[in-house]
């Protein structure tokens, strides 16, 4: 008996392989993110300044029509290793671009000496403010479908940045046995399930899903000040960057500080190490 | 094992306190004179690193809770407020939320150890319970502290699991009301989740004070499960295991960092980066890593209770494996048998691991339909997590118990100081032992 729960054993190991090696494209599934090279990869990677500035022109003209991005504040474009830091202005409340960009803006506010509800022009303390004054505001301008906050959508998507750059470049004209509703878009790198609505051959489901927001990048929508070619790959690539930033303002901060602790970690354990070993010299064990 | 005290207070002030509160003698003989058995290996640092990880979550949990909102409508803002403008509150957060998944990495490696070197036997069983207690609280405060960011997989991984609860006759549908404050998952959970994640780990401490106690007093195994017998099978804890330890202890936080600094959301759910909305349930709820094995026992049986049962009972046949192992001899070294299913079992809590992450009803492997048993095909992973359970408990509840009566152990040595070398098995073996290591 014992001989045999081990040979279920065996092959459970033998199964647990086998789906480590597995693909996973099955109906139901998105296609995976494109892969895309960023200046913030890996352990010493950093926010391109100039990226992170054209990214956000595309926010601007673009996205914030419908997205918020309420946990971002003004003064957050001049912090350290953000779009508009500068050497200049350790303060970012004192950043020059950050306060010209945050006049820009209406905020809703209480007059304080009246009470009476008012609008006045943002400071840097402010967060910016979201283009509809609530979610059943949002739905109905938008079919029905609510445009997420940008905040931390970056991280709040498998995939990241990544995912946000294929979907804003993988729209596609959908295959004709597919019936798309009125005011859905196919995109193969939505997640969603396309099995019931699918009129052909039950193998080839096409991968992907639907989503309420027509392609949003154009050529030539956005005019990017330092002269970059403004292509929806460029645009997507810049504003994915830029969220990827929103949601993770500290990553460049955080790896800089993490290459220090292990350093100084590798060191210590080395000196540990050493202690160890002359400690129990001369003990058997 | 702990012996007559040697400790001598040398100073007017400390004679006075020995005579009045002897906590200086305490710390002296528990953590300086302690003997301990010369020959442990790595695997006994984790109790080391673990306190390490219980003193890190609280004092990053207690600078967490200067700064959070306990509330249904301000703790995901709270969180990310920490995130952007809390000074260093982004280290503190990732050192909190992978500080848990560290803990339990460090408790899973100190529960198998315990496993295979029969650290559970007479006369340490009390020290065996007192760790599972330590255990199911961490259990029961790594899921409510996962519930107070407040995004959709705590919110909706607290639906899953307090409903779960609703399952029990009779009394089932009282408890969920109780736990939920109400008819749903909503504000009074979250405030009695808050109050319960800041309560249980001082009870964790409490109970890890009576575990180092009974540890004390039962001594330490080692890897030959011989009891020390006398001065020259131990060395006392100051400078050996201490050095030992704190090794031990910063190659642990090398692992640590590399997750803080590089990988700080790879062990979480990219949608509890959205806020809580009772309205949308994600597409696929799964529990963190830690929970997994457990979720797919749950899931592996048919029926609701009898999935919480066995998901309970998960855990609850390990209180009783002081007395399903019926086994002389105490560590696996010198037990070939009990090695190869100790070592199939860690397969299968793996394979356990990987069912709790996946849909029960997807292919295993993919594209392959076989024949449908009960209610799946048999090439899915509800059914993968149907074998692996039976193991599971096949292996505490007949192997452990059976083995015990039937192997052949090796000739097991007489003490620790002086193995009888002339069988290889009972030479030292692991790092430690290597020739090259002995200074």
């Amino acid at each position: 008996m014992l001989r045999k729960v081990s040979v279920i054993a065996a092959a459970f190991g033998l199964m647990g392989g086998l789906l480590a090696a597995s693909p996973s494209l099955a109906a139901g599934h998105p296609l995976p993110p494109k892969d895309v090279h960023w200046s913030f990869e890996g352990p010493f990677g950093k926010f391109d300044q100039a990226q992170l500035q054209r990214g956000f022109k595309v926010y601007r003209e673009v996205c914030s029509a419908c997205h918020s991005m309420t946990l971002v504040s003004f003064r957050n474009l001049g912090d350290k290793d953000g779009p508009f830091y500068s050497e200049k202005y350790s303060n970012p409340n004192d950043s020059p671009w950050a306060k010209a960009i945050a006049a820009e803006y209406q905020i809703n506010d209480i007059d304080s000496e009246t009470g009476d509800v008012i609008q006045r022009p943002g400071t840097t303390a402010d967060h910016f403010p979201a283009p509809f004054p609530n979610e059943p505001a949002a739905r109905a301008s938008n079919g029905g479908a609510m445009p997420p906050d940008f905040s931390v959508l970056a991280k709040a998507r498998s995939g990241g940045p990544a995912y946000i750059y294929s979907l804003l470049t993988g729209y596609k004209t959908p295959p004709k046995e597919l019936t798309v509703a009125a005011g859905q878009h196919y995109n193969p790198y939505m997640p969603g399930d396309l099995t019931g609505v699918w009129g052909g051959s039950h193998d080839h489901v096409p991968p992907g899903g639907f989503i309420a927001m027509a392609p949003p990048l154009k050529d030539g929508l956005v005019t990017f000040d330092d002269g970059t070619p403004s292509t929806v790959d460029q645009q997507a690539k810049d504003v994915a960057a830029f969220l990827m930033w929103a949601a993770e303002p500290k990553m460049v901060e955080r790896k800089q500080t993490g290459f220090a602790v292990i350093l100084y970690l590798l060191l210590f354990s080395g000196l540990l190490y050493a202690s160890y070993r002359r400690v129990w010299r001369n003990q058997s064990h | 094992m702990s012996g007559h005290s040697t400790y001598e207070p040398k100073t007017p002030v400390t004679r006075w306190l020995d005579s009045r509160l002897p906590i200086i003698r305490l710390g002296y003989d528990s953590f300086i004179d302690y003997p301990t058995p010369r020959n442990l290996n790595y695997w006994w640092t984790f109790g080391a690193i673990l306190s390490v990880c219980l003193v890190s979550q609280i004092i990053t949990g207690v600078i967490l809770v200067m700064h959070y909102n306990p509330s249904a409508a301000g703790a995901f803002a709270s969180v990310e407020h920490i995130m952007r403008d809390v000074n260093y509150g982004w280290l503190i957060r990732y050192m909190h939320a992978n500080g848990a998944s560290m803990f339990f990495i460090a408790v899973y490696i100190h529960m198998l150890r315990g496993l295979y070197y029969g650290s559970y036997k007479a006369p340490r069983e009390v020290l065996w319970i007192l760790g599972c207690i330590i255990y199911l609280l961490m259990m029961a405060t790594g899921f409510m502290g996962y519930v107070l960011p407040w995004g959709q997989m705590s919110f909706h991984g607290a639906v899953v699991i307090t409903n779960l609860l609703g399952a029990f006759p009779i009394v089932g549908e009282s408890i969920t009301t109780l736990l939920w404050g109400g008819f749903a998952v909503d504000n009074p959970t979250l405030n009695r989740f808050f109050a319960l994640h800041y309560l249980l780990p001082f009870m964790i401490a409490g109970v890890v004070v009576l575990h180092i106690w009974a540890l004390h007093v039962a001594g330490q195994n080692n890897p030959m499960g011989v009891e020390p017998k006398s001065k020259a099978d131990t060395v006392p804890f100051t400078p050996y295991a201490t050095v030992k330890d704190a090794f031990g202890v910063s190659v642990f936080l090398i692992l640590f960092a590399i997750f803080i600094f590089y990988m700080p959301n790879a062990l979480g759910h990219a949608d509890n980066y959205i806020p809580a909305n009772p309205l949308v349930t994600p597409a696929h709820i799964v529990p963190e890593w830690y929970y997994l094995p457990f979720y797919a026992i749950l899931r592996a049986v048919p029926d609701k209770l009898g999935g919480v049962l066995a998901m309970f009972g998960a855990i609850g046949v390990l209180f009783a494996l002081p007395w399903l192992d019926t086994s002389k001899v105490r560590s696996m070294r010198y037990r070939p048998m009990a090695k190869m299913y100790f070592a199939i079992l860690l397969v299968v809590c793996i394979i356990l691991g990987f069912c709790g992450a996946k849909l029960p009803d997807d292919h295993v492997i993919p594209h392959l339909t076989t024949f449908r048993v009960i209610d799946a095909d048999l090439n899915s992973f509800v059914w993968l997590s149907r074998f692996a359970t039976l193991y599971y408990f096949g292996f505490f509840l007949v192997i452990l118990p059976v083995l015990g009566l039937v192997e052949k152990p090796l000739p097991v040595p007489e003490t620790i100081a002086s193995p009888a070398l002339s069988h290889p098995a009972s030479a030292p073996d692991g790092a430690v032992a290597a020739p090259e290591m002995k200074g």
